[in-house]
Parts: structure tokens; sequence; C-alpha cells
């Protein structure tokens, strides 16, 4: 999957789970300071993004997911170890 | 820390109620006699024996985002906690002074018989991350102390139906010696769920006028045959007399006194004598320094049972002697339904309204009144009534006894 592709469903998840503006999501934001996501809420988005992806985010690597780029880069490797 | 004690006094009024979504809507349904009682459509009505049951009039009107993370008695006691704010005038408060008492008699019980479903169905990966702050009880007394940054205390206390009004009596203690200058307290509800229905129904608590929504609720009539079980919130804003005239506040009248008692008789059926709601009324009377001849009005908790009804009545004569028989009594259920923990929170509402505005709402689908209850229960029409105190009393499982007194600005 692309990277344009993953940050679109990052970008849909993130509005339905915490109202995120689908402008605001790019690569470089952190997912709790910049688009106030808490971490209960980011608990969604990786459930979510599991989902929509087919992959699997271990709970100790969501800790490493600073940034939407992070996520990103981390669902399209995870996808093609899938 | 203030040391004398202070008096207290209503400054906001907030509701969201099977009459109305507002304070507004839900008196004018009062005064007006409507029922906020209907048959529900729910696809799983017919796996229950009980039908009929009182949802709010309005769905909370929070944004999809907000809500998700809330519980529906959360959603609620947010919406009346909003409204009472800013009705009180949005006070300036130090947040070290602010305080939220907001209780429940269930908590959150649909989040927590849907999660469990979602358990069983998708397993645990699935079940919301916010499913624990939604199903706490006091999950709507936190979510009210967030919004309004109350960090001199947040507390829910838990009493079944009395929950809502045992907040207010706290919050009148917490004020009065001193402990806190304002308190958004009441109570929440949302419980129309088939569990909860089957249990009310198997303790035989609940109305089976399945075919007859409107008249089902029917306190002190001798066809009563049990309560309806409603929804909603209510919540005051109380205040320091001291804090609200020094901002210049709206005064609607002084939380004057306020009883709490226990029956410690029967986990769920009252004392047949009413001898420890009496004591809650009495002590309510004695902290207001109120006598008997001073009541001019009572809400009564009457959830139209009849062992519980009749026990009321007893416990006002026990307390009030032959006064109880000069106030002008009303049971607003007859309206709204049963709201469990909400339900003394919304009938303090109603009580301080009727109190400032000297009518009382009247008692519906009371036709003949019991033999056994010789109180004056105002039926009919709306009385007008000369200006005097009035009390407001709560009753739950557990044998929990409340009571308000209100006395006017």
């Amino acid at each position: 999957m692309s990277q344009t592709d993953v940050l679109a469903g990052l970008a849909e998840i993130l509005e339905e789970v915490a109202g995120v503006d689908p402008t605001d999501v790019t690569p470089e934001k952190t997912f709790i300071d910049d688009l106030d996501v808490d971490s209960l809420s980011m608990v969604e988005v990786v459930v979510a993004a599991e989902e929509k992806f087919g992959v699997k985010i271990p709970d100790d690597d969501v800790k490493t997911l600073k940034t939407v780029g992070d996520a990103v880069s981390y669902i399209q490797k995870a996808g093609i170890a899938a | 820390m203030t040391r004398s004690p202070r008096r207290v006094v209503v400054t906001g009024l907030g509701a969201t109620t099977p009459l109305g979504g507002d304070v507004a809507s839900t008196w004018e349904g009062l005064l007006a006699g409507r029922s906020g009682v209907r048959t529900l459509t729910e696809d799983w009505i017919e796996t229950v024996p009980v039908h009929i049951a009182a949802p709010l009039a309005a769905e909370p009107p929070l944004g999809r985002v907000e809500a998700r993370k809330l519980d529906r008695t959360q959603q609620m006691a947010l919406v009346a906690a909003r409204e009472a704010w800013a009705d009180a005038g949005s006070p300036e408060v130090d947040p070290l002074r602010l305080q939220a008492c907001v209780g429940s008699g269930i908590g959150g019980v649909l989040t927590l018989l849907s999660q469990h479903d979602v358990l069983r169905e998708q397993g645990s990966r699935k079940v919301t991350p916010h499913v624990v702050p939604m199903l706490m009880p006091n999950g709507p007394a936190a979510t009210v102390g967030l919004a309004f940054g109350a960090k001199g205390g947040v507390r829910a206390p838990v009493s079944a139906c009395a929950s809502g009004t045992e907040a207010i009596a706290l919050a009148y203690d917490l004020i009065k010696f001193g402990r806190a200058d304002v308190i958004i307290a009441g109570g929440t509800e949302a419980a129309i769920h088939p569990l909860p229905i089957a249990g009310f129904a198997q303790m035989q608590a609940l109305s089976r006028r399945n075919d007859d929504p409107t008249v089902a609720s029917r306190p002190f009539d001798k066809g009563r045959d049990g309560f309806v079980l409603g929804e909603g919130a209510g919540i005051l804003v109380l205040e320091s007399e001291e804090h609200a005239r020094a901002r210049g506040a709206r005064i609607y009248g002084y939380l004057a006194g306020a009883g709490i008692s226990a029956d410690a008789y029967h986990v769920a059926a009252p004392e047949p004598n009413g001898a420890g709601a009496a004591r809650a009324v009495a002590e309510a009377l004695e902290t207001g320094e109120l006598a008997p001849g001073d009541v001019a009005h009572v809400n009564a908790h009457a959830t139209s049972t009849p062992v519980g009804d009749l026990a009321e009545s007893k416990a006002l004569y026990l307390a009030l002697g032959s006064a109880a028989g000069e106030a002008a009594v009303t049971a607003t259920k007859s309206m709204t339904g049963h709201l469990l923990g909400a339900a003394g929170a919304v009938e303090a509402v109603a009580t301080v309204l009727a109190m400032q505005q000297c009518v009382v709402p009247a008692t519906r689908n009371l036709d003949a009144l019991d033999d056994e209850i010789e109180l004056d229960v105002v039926r009919i029409d709306n009385r007008k009534i000369s200006s005097g105190a009035a009390l407001s009393n709560s009753f739950g499982f557990g044998g929990h006894d409340v009571c308000l007194a209100f006395t006017p600005a």
C-alpha cells in the first residue's frame, strides 16, 4: 500500500476516533502533542488501523509510534511482512 | 476556612428529563401535566414483561467525538451541568473552592452490558479503552468535575434512588462547613435496558400497565401497581450565600437543611412505619432550623409502589405531626416516571421552582387517593401556595433516606 493511501486511511481513523481534521494529518505531526489524541484514544486508533490495513501492531511497538509518519512507515513495513 | 456554619443558596438549575431537554421544558411539562412515559419499541422489548418506560425527551446535544467517550449517564450529567452553570451566570470561582458531587444509582450499566457483548462476540481487543472510565459509578461526577475544572474535590455518593439527593445533601454539608464555595451537585441515570428492567420486574417493583403507558405511574392512587423506569439528569449549582452575594448572583432560594438516615430494616423494602424516612425529614428540619408548620410544600419520593407510598405518608406524619396534613404534597414521578439516582435531583429542581413561583404541579393519574394515605396531595389542577419551606424526599434500595429542605430567598 502506498504512503499516500496509508496516510489517507489513518486520517479517516483519526477523524472517526478523535475528531481530528483530516487536513491536519501530516507525517511530521505527533499524535499526543500536535493532534491531541490521548493514550486511550491512541489504543482505539491502533485497533482500527490493524483492522483497516490487515496488520498487527503489538502494544510494545505502539509506544515507538510518536508521529503520523512513524505510524505510516510501520504499517507499510508490517503490510509487506504480512 | 470559615469556621462558623454558612448558609447555602441555589444559584443555578439544569435538567434533561423525559419531559424536556432542559429545565424550562421540563417545568412546562410538569405544569401542563404531560406524561413522559411511552411504549418502548426496542428490538429486545419482547424479552421482558414490562414494555413501557420514560426515555429522555431530547437526546443529549453533544458532538459525536465527545459523546463516544462518555456513558449515557455522563452525557446527561454534562448537559444538565452546562445548563445549570450557565443559569448560575458561569460563576468566577477559585478552582480549589469548586467541587462536583454527582450521584448515580447504577452507574454506566449501558456501557458495561454493551461492552460485555463486544467482549463475548468480538474478543478483548475490540473492547473500548474508554470502558472503565465510562462504567465507573464516579464517572459522571468526574466528567462534570473535568468540564468545569473542579479541583476542590469530586464526589459520587451511591445510594440507589437516593443518590442524586444524597449528592446534594453532601454538597450542603461541604459548603455549610466551609470546605467549598461552589458545588455542582445532582444525579444522573440511564438504565433503560432489558437487564435492569428484568431485575426490577422480578422484584415486582414495576407497573405492568403495558397497554396504557401514560397512566401507569400513579403515586398515592388506589390502583398503583409499581413504578415506571425513567432516565435523565438534574443538577443544581449550590453556593455559599457569601460567595453568591459577592458576585451579585440571582438566588432561587436557600438549601436550608438536609437530612440523611437509614432504615436498617431490609435491603429493598421500606420500613413500613416510615421511621427511618421520618428521621431524615426531622434532620432536614432541624439543620434548617425549621418547624413542621413552616413546610408549605413536599415533593414526595412517591414512586407509585403500593408499600413505598404508604410508608412515606406515615413518615411525614411521624416527622411533621399534624402539620403533615397542611402541606401541599405532589408526586412528579406521575409524569416523569422514576429516574432512580437522578430522581431526587430532578425533583429538587422542581421543588425549588415550585417554592420560588408558589405553584405546585398537580400529581397526575391520582383518580382515587389510597384510603390509608392522609396527605393533602395536589391533584387535577396545579395549586397556588403561600411562600414557605419546601421539602424533597428520596429513598433508595439499601434503606437510604434523604430529605432536602429549601426555603425562599
